[in-house]
């Protein structure tokens, strides 16, 4: 507490040259001037959350990249490893085959992104875009199935999957979920703000549903297109219950199962679990790290219409 | 005008060729667009022209047929499952309400629905009030805070299971916090031994997952709160939790009800967290077993009771849904 009311009356002090530059920088969005102490504050908050939020992930980092002879345990503990090494990751390619379960992850999500991206374009245009009997109850099917919730399912998927002899292979783990009824409705709402007019001039024009589809509506709504692949590739790379419930031969688990599977064989093996679990959360925060506007506008969609 | 005789021209030819030819016939077509159409454009182009009967079923096949087999169809059968003896690899029998009755006698199905229960009552409070305070630190623009959102998101970008594990190992007897805490003289707390303690410390992976993805939500709202009202409030002398009371809460209340209703939906249907933390069985005997990890471990496997987990899936069903409803419905109850 003390060190906070320090920082505090210390900040604009020892700023003192700068001081009139800053007062005219350091506005907010209005306009209005933020004041120091406040500003000061802010940060610490910040940065306290910051070691909250991230902390644990650069902990685990910590720990992948400590050698056999480091202690892990120590008290206080050392957050830096004091000879970093790349041991571990290859130990864990050895213990189980990491590579091919992040390549079957890989495949999945891939999949996931591609069947979504089609499928609900095409079904979102056409319970938007195109008139026919039966587009409400169309509508209301996709709705209807978007409310279902999955793990109240999965029973009755798997159940599925075996009599389609689909249960224990990769395809099986892509099915349920390559086309989401949420990414139907998501392209649905994006389609549906897209002016008639367009529509209009492109029948008078000629040309038929599938060029308006291709040429003027799904190039229009890009956007919505890339929240939809963003949110399938991470909700498959994501994904456990499902996998876990169709898949039981371990050459086919995806990386998540394999990680389950090897926290529970090797649980002591804390430097090992690490090394697993950087390699299966570096590609996403790579990937978020590369798209992020898209995230979060993902976020928003489908909070407001979900 | 020109337009009767121009329409066969460009409809007949170039269109369904390639994008060159169309877009040389679009050119005469712009000036007519708003020239002639409400009159004749309609009429001349039936409704039967824009598209076959059939092309929106075309359409919307994939996306149906998918729906229809992995997400009607099976609800529909847990629907039924849930009155018969069905066994993973053995036809069902129609049992009636037995699978019910028999709920009621399970020691597990209570267990399952108490855990389940307690978590969202921990979790929702805590997820509808903490992205909240994120948010409005994070709200004002001051330099690096982009930096600070994307930072504050990761957790939600990361699988449940890397979290899981992570924080398994933060909270390890000889891990992160209890060397801290030793260190400081507290001394080793069992997080990952005590059956309530696990618990507990799932529900809070739950809450440090979930921050990022609400305050964001919560963000978009807090766009949407007019400046002026702070001002006001704050000539009328009201202080900055006053504030936050009278101003913010009342503001994005509706989005806090959307975050209640998302977030309770989600806390009672919880598995994974636990799961990874806890172990498949849900602790040594099974004390922290949630209800969708009762329906997984009652059905799957050769000897897997579909009918039973089915019957419990129908009560995670029903009581999901009925929170929606009460959600909503408090929030419409607030507005009248």
């Amino acid at each position: 507490m003390t060190t906070v009311d320090d920082r505090t009356a210390a900040a604009p002090r020892r700023k003192g040259p700068a001081r009139g530059a800053r007062r005219s920088r350091l506005t907010d969005e209005h306009g209005r001037r933020v004041a120091p102490w406040e500003l000061v504050v802010r940060y610490l908050l910040l940065v306290a959350v910051l070691a909250l939020t991230v902390g644990p992930f650069v902990w685990q980092l910590s720990t992948s990249l400590k050698g056999p002879t480091e202690d892990i345990f120590s008290t206080p503990p050392k957050f830096l490893p004091s000879h970093p090494t790349l041991h571990n990751y290859s130990r864990v390619s050895g213990t189980i085959p990491v590579w091919n379960y992040a390549f079957n992850s890989l495949k999945v999500a891939v999949a996931n992104v591609v069947t979504n991206c089609l499928g609900a374009a095409l079904a979102g245009y056409a319970i938007a875009r195109l008139r026919y009997r039966g587009r409400r109850l169309l509508t209301l099917v996709f709705i209807v199935a978007m409310l279902v919730p999955v793990e109240g399912i999965v029973i009755a998927q798997f159940q599925t999957m075996r009599s389609l002899g689909l249960n224990n292979t990769l395809l099986g783990v892509v099915l349920p979920g390559c086309v989401g009824a949420m990414n139907i409705l998501l392209m649905r709402n994006a389609f549906l703000h897209l002016p008639q007019e367009v529509d209009e001039a492109a029948i008078v024009d000629g040309a038929n549903a599938w060029q308006r589809f291709t040429r003027i509506a799904l190039p229009s709504v890009k956007g919505t297109l890339a929240v939809v692949a963003i949110f399938a590739f991470m909700g498959s790379w994501d994904d456990f219950l499902w996998p876990l419930i169709v898949l039981s031969d371990s050459s086919k688990f995806t990386l998540t199962i394999g990680l389950n599977y090897l926290h529970g064989t090797f649980a002591d093996d804390q430097r090992l679990v690490a090394a697993g679990t950087i390699i299966a959360v570096v590609p996403l925060i790579v990937l978020f790290a590369c798209l992020q506007r898209f995230f979060f506008r993902g976020v928003g969609e489908g909070a407001v219409k979900g | 005008m020109s337009s009767p005789t121009a329409r066969p021209a460009t409809a007949a030819g170039p269109v369904a060729g390639a994008g060159a030819g169309r877009e040389a016939g679009a050119r005469p077509a712009s000036g007519r667009r708003f020239g002639s159409r409400p009159p004749g454009g309609r009429s001349a182009a039936p409704r039967a022209r824009r598209h076959l009967p059939s092309t929106p079923w075309l359409f919307a096949a994939p996306g149906l047929v998918i729906v229809c087999a992995f997400v009607l169809y099976p609800f529909v059968s847990t629907l039924v499952d849930s009155f018969t003896d069905r066994r993973a690899l053995v036809a069902g029998h129609w049992v009636g309400l037995a699978n019910f009755t028999e709920m009621l006698h399970d020691d597990a199905f209570w267990i399952g629905l108490r855990n389940s229960a307690l978590y969202m009552v921990v979790v929702v409070p805590a997820l509808v009030v903490l992205p909240l305070l994120l948010a409005l630190l994070v709200h004002k623009k001051i330099p690096g805070i982009g930096f600070f959102r994307s930072a504050f998101y990761t957790p939600v970008v990361a699988s449940i299971v890397v979290v899981g594990l992570i924080w398994v190992w933060m909270l390890d007897d000889r891990g992160l916090i209890n060397s801290v805490l030793e260190a400081v003289g507290i001394g080793k707390v069992g997080f990952l031994s005590d059956q309530w303690l696990l618990l507990l410390s799932a529900m809070f992976v739950t809450v440090w997952k979930g921050l990022g993805y609400y305050m964001i939500i919560y963000l978009s709202a807090l766009a949407n709160v007019p400046r002026e009202l702070h001002e006001a409030a704050s000539v009328d002398g009201a202080g900055a939790f006053r504030r936050f009371l009278t101003v913010t809460v009342p503001a994005v209340r509706s989005t806090m009800v959307l975050v209640g209703a998302l977030s309770s939906v989600a806390a009672f249907k919880v598995f994974s967290e636990v799961y990874v933390m806890a172990g498949p069985k849900g602790g040594p005997a099974g004390e922290d077993t949630t209800l969708v990890m009762l329906v997984e471990r009652t059905g799957t496997g050769l000897t897997g009771r579909v009918g039973y987990a089915s019957a419990i899936s129908v009560v995670v069903f029903v009581i999901t849904l009925g929170l929606m409803l009460l959600v909503l419905r408090a929030d419409r109850k607030e507005d009248a």
